[in-house]
């Protein structure tokens, strides 16, 4: 499995292709959230909500041989296209691995120039929860 | 008269750029307008010329400023037709002024088991002031219902008034639907139950001739950045008599007669409700702003705007998967929709890219959005200086991307 530095590489020249058409990167984004697992209905609680201004994420996470695999889905195909970024980057790792990661990669391609603030700002929130689970994992592998 | 928009657009300098490598066409008029030149230049003009703090000055430059300040008191109050100056108060904005009117009006006139009557297309500005009221005196707060279309049901408006009501605040058009409410006949029916009635004009005052005395409203509140004017500064007219009675909303400068350690008198009207130094250079600026809306006349801009809306209105409809939201036959220049299939807020920003600026989402009225059964809506809103091309390339943008997931 490739590093995490290495698929946020990856996903850096995926955008760089794109040039600075914010349209294509948008469409691109929106693809990319259709690619996302469906999400299963009976899983669709307020527990797993992670609630923005305008757009909705259900997040759920559990742990497979010390590794946090997480499913997702969000009311937004912008927003989905995100989940599936951040997916691509930390599913199927340990804690620690999540924990520590610097996901640069949002910050490389540009992402709050291309999804404004509200967008960004949600983005943040989404890492903030997949990281809270990669701890609560954590403490419990440790207990 | 026709419109000489591509003079008009000439005023305005924000609209001569690009966003994302497209025109900029601005269709969120309903959250603000764009400043002409010459409020721009008045702006500038009062703090290279003029800056001082007004009233009991003793130097020329207060006494400038303060002539401006008041020039443009009397201003707005002939752009709603007050009786005198003293019935217009300055505030930050339509928020402020009614949450003035819930804080000094409330608790003297509202008390335990009177009831409030607001509407389904209020805004949260209109809904929760009067929640908290409601809350501190034990008043109950009724709500009007709407017609799928989006209009106020007014028999059921009129079987909710009874001599308990003590205030029906109601929204003179929605900044959601555009839907445009039959104030004069709720405020003759509210005023008949011995009711009071605060007018929110935020979306009405720069589209709609609003005379209060006509209309003979209690209150009316509206914002400057909404009618071309500068950000940060309302209006509220409220009746003398009524002004009168009402207790000062904040403490401090400006508003005092005299005081003492032991007590303190306080000013008349509408200095009473002006504590601390107040935005001078918006309220000079929003002359300007008046001016402007005066120069080329209301009824011009109003008929403009609704061959816009029409425009808007009988092309959307043509496109796959679109759905308008708000249909009464009376409406400002708003046009409010869903696609399909996709959230307004990825809508939005496909429109962006495209360097069209819409608003999405809720719009503020949450309560509005529950009874149409919607998340939110997309909404586009027109203003004087909007052409008939942008409509067209805003609609044909709102095909293209509709027909992402409706071929």
């Amino acid at each position: 499995m490739s590093s995490i530095a290495d698929i946020q590489n990856e996903i850096v020249s995926e955008f760089e292709i794109l040039g600075d058409d914010k349209e294509s990167t948008i469409f691109y984004i929106m693809e990319l959230g259709a690619t996302l697992k469906p999400y299963p209905e009976s899983e669709r609680k307020d527990e797993y909500i992670i609630q923005g201004c305008q757009s909705k994420v259900w997040l759920m996470a559990e742990t497979e041989e010390g590794k946090v695999k997480y499913t997702a889905d969000s009311n937004t195909d912008i927003t989905k296209g995100l989940i599936s970024l951040l997916i691509r980057v930390l599913d199927q790792r340990s804690p620690q691995e999540i924990l520590t990661a610097n996901l640069d990669f949002i910050q490389r391609i540009g992402m709050g120039g291309i999804l404004g603030s509200q967008r960004s700002n949600g983005l943040a929130a989404m890492i903030n929860q997949m990281k809270r689970y990669a701890l609560a994992f954590q403490t419990q592998q440790n207990a | 008269m026709a419109i000489q928009v591509a003079y008009i657009r000439s005023l305005f300098p924000i609209l001569h750029q690009e966003v994302n490598g497209k025109p900029l066409v601005y269709l969120d008029n309903a959250a603000t307008t764009q400043k002409p030149r010459a409020v721009l230049d008045a702006l500038t003009r009062y703090y290279e010329k003029d800056n001082s703090n007004i009233h009991r000055g003793a130097h020329t430059l207060a006494d400038r400023a303060t002539k401006q300040y008041e020039e443009s008191r009397e201003t707005v109050q002939k752009f709603i037709g007050a009786r005198e100056a003293a019935e217009i108060i300055f505030t930050r904005g339509t928020t402020e002024s009614i949450n003035l009117v819930a804080k000094s009006f409330g608790p003297k006139f509202v008390q335990k088991g009177d009831e409030i009557l607001i509407s389904t297309l209020e805004h949260h500005s209109n809904i929760v002031p009067w929640q908290m009221l409601c809350e501190s005196q034990g008043a109950v707060l009724k709500v009007i219902p709407i017609t799928d279309a989006g209009e106020l049901i007014v028999e059921e408006f009129e079987k909710l008034l009874s001599p308990k009501t003590k205030l029906v605040s109601i929204v003179h058009a929605s900044n959601a639907l555009g839907t445009i409410n039959p104030v004069k006949k709720i405020i003759a029916a509210a005023h008949a139950v011995g009711a009071k009635v605060l007018l929110d004009g935020a979306q009405s005052a720069s589209h709609l001739d609003v005379d209060v005395q006509d209309l003979d409203c209690d209150f009316l509140a509206f914002s400057a950045h909404k009618l071309y004017g500068p950000t940060g500064l309302g209006v509220l007219y409220g009746k003398r008599a009524l002004l009168e009675e009402m207790p000062p909303f904040l403490g401090g400068g400006e508003m005092i007669r005299e005081v003492t350690f032991d007590k303190t008198t306080y000013n008349e009207i509408p200095f009473k409700f002006e504590a601390g130094t107040p935005s001078i250079a918006e309220v000079i600026g929003f002359k300007s702003a008046l001016d402007f809306i005066l120069s080329v006349e209301k009824a011009t801009i109003h008929a403009h705007e609704q061959e816009l809306l029409t425009l808007a209105t009988e092309l959307l409809q043509e496109i796959k998967g679109v759905s308008l939201v708000g249909t009464a036959k009376e409406k400002i220049a708003v046009a409010s929709f869903t696609i399909q299939s996709m959230h307004p807020f990825d809508v939005g920003q496909l429109l962006d890219a495209k360097g069209i600026a819409v608003r999405t989402g809720h719009h503020c009225t949450q309560p509005l959005m529950h009874r149409l059964g919607l998340e939110g809506t997309v909404r586009a809103s027109f203003a004087v200086y909007n052409t008939v091309e942008e409509v067209e390339t805003f609609v044909h943008s709102v095909a293209q991307i509709a027909r992402l997931k409706n071929k």
